[in-house]
């Protein structure tokens, strides 16, 4: 197929599921509306529970099943991309070279680094009362420790991140999430079902399991992107292969 | 007003398809695809809005206020760094892709063969 | 007045989304999808969803753009060398 003929079928392709689409948007309920079944049980349902944050509530106690899912494709795709990215025995390994960072930089790193490490650990915490939980605070976690690359150099990303240990913390999370659902098969209920005490309302200690099942996926996605960016930047900064070109003519 | 936010959601959408069948590199296609899947969350969040009520967390707000739809929230939620995740499996293919043929642009590949 | 402020940052994330999909340049494209992640947080934030616009912001400006940057670095390294 040529190019030409390639983007006619595209554009009609595309036109007809714009059509197809806005027909679709008119049948849908109106933007702001007053009808959401779905959501208006799903916040009685939270509130029984007595978790605060009812959007936590749905992630780890309402739908729980369906973040470990979630979790497991997260987990597979780390898996492939650390397979994809290690260094083949062709490629060698080469030290960046050092690079100068302005002084005002140094600073601001070094300041703000337990700053959002804080940040992140907080915002994994209260996953089950303010906005938040493991998927976001592990994120900002994970970012956090980069600013060291940042602010001083990449030999020292490296010494404080011992990356087998995050790898280890990657199946840990997710193992935890897994056997957290198995309890529920213990106390003689369902998997993944909210078996322990589901304490007062707005504490830190509220909502049974899903403070607990958050903190297993703030683990892992901590050391998920922790291990994702170790193995971006090593391909980007480290690794050089040796005339792959030659090889494979 | 009442259907501009489904409307926006699937202008992103088709941007995003195009600009992956029209793209010269593969990491650009990843791009795209990112901004393809946005879409998904712009639509997923306004099918959950509710004019005048709050967010759907109730640590300083009295049980009774009416609060916006969580269960998008949550699916818009996981998928944001499940995505981030997905994103990251294909550019480590791209990254092989140009180790084993030494080209990113999709045209050439396909006269590769394998 | 809400209604304002929702179609005003709807028209920004539509866009930022399109600036993106029209720069053909990997690394500038980084730089727009960054903006875009910001754009789709307020967008978050302005329609109640402070759990996901906070999940965006962190991802969608950070980590997703710095991907893509770590990942064209690699392969123009590649395409520098000498053959």
């Amino acid at each position: 197929m040529t190019r030409r003929v390639r983007l006619w079928v595209l554009a009609a392709g595309l036109l007809a599921t714009a059509a197809l689409y806005a027909a679709a948007c008119t049948q849908l309920p109106g933007f702001g509306g007053s009808w959401h079944p779905y959501g208006d049980r799903a916040v009685r349902a939270a509130l029984q529970q007595r978790t605060a944050n009812t959007v936590s509530s749905v992630n780890f106690d309402l739908r729980a099943f369906d973040t470990l899912g979630e979790e497991s494709v997260l987990f597979a795709s780390v898996l492939g991309t650390v397979v994809l990215l290690r260094r083949t025995r062709d490629e060698k390994r080469v030290a960046p070279e050092p690079v100068r960072v302005p002084a005002a930089l140094r600073r601001y790193g070094r300041l703000m680094l337990p700053v959002t490490l804080l940040i992140g650990l907080y915002v994994i915490a209260h996953g089950q009362l303010s906005p938040g939980g493991g998927f976001q605070g592990g994120v900002v976690a994970a970012t956090s420790l980069h600013l060291l690359y940042i602010a001083v150099d990449y030999p020292a990303l490296e010494r404080f991140r011992p990356l087998g240990l995050y790898e280890l913390a990657d199946g840990a999370g997710e193992a935890a999430y897994v056997l957290l659902g198995a309890a529920g098969l213990i106390a003689g209920s369902a998997y993944l079902a909210n078996v322990l005490p589901l304490g007062t309302f707005n504490t830190l200690s509220s909502g049974g399991t899903v403070p607990l099942l958050n903190a297993a996926v703030g683990i892992e996605v901590t050391s998920a992107v922790v291990v994702l960016l170790a193995h971006f930047l090593a391909q980007a900064l480290e690794i050089e292969g040796e005339r792959e070109e030659d090889r494979s003519a | 007003m009442s259907l501009l936010p489904y409307l926006i959601a699937g202008w992103i959408f088709l941007a995003g398809v195009y600009g992956i069948a029209t793209s010269r590199n593969l990491i650009h296609a990843v791009g795209c695809l990112a901004v393809t899947q946005s879409s998904t969350y712009v639509l997923l969040l306004s099918v959950g809005y509710r004019k005048g009520a709050t967010a759907p967390v109730f640590s300083d707000a009295p049980t009774s206020a009416t609060v916006v739809d969580p269960v998008v929230q949550a699916l818009a939620l996981t998928d944001v760094v499940v995505g981030a995740t997905v994103t990251a499996l294909l550019l480590a293919l791209v990254v092989q892709t140009a180790k084993r043929h030494g080209t990113i642009d999709p045209d050439e590949l396909s006269g590769l063969k394998g | 007045m809400d209604d304002a402020l929702v179609v005003a940052v709807l028209v920004l994330v539509a866009a930022a989304a399109t600036a993106a999909v029209l720069q053909r340049d990997p690394a500038r494209q980084a730089i727009v999808l960054s903006l875009l992640g910001l754009a789709l947080a307020v967008l978050f934030t302005v329609l109640q969803a402070p759990d996901v616009g906070l999940a965006q912001l962190a991802v969608g400006s950070a980590v997703t753009p710095l991907m893509i940057l770590l990942t064209v670095r690699k392969v123009r390294q590649r395409k520098g060398r000498p053959k």
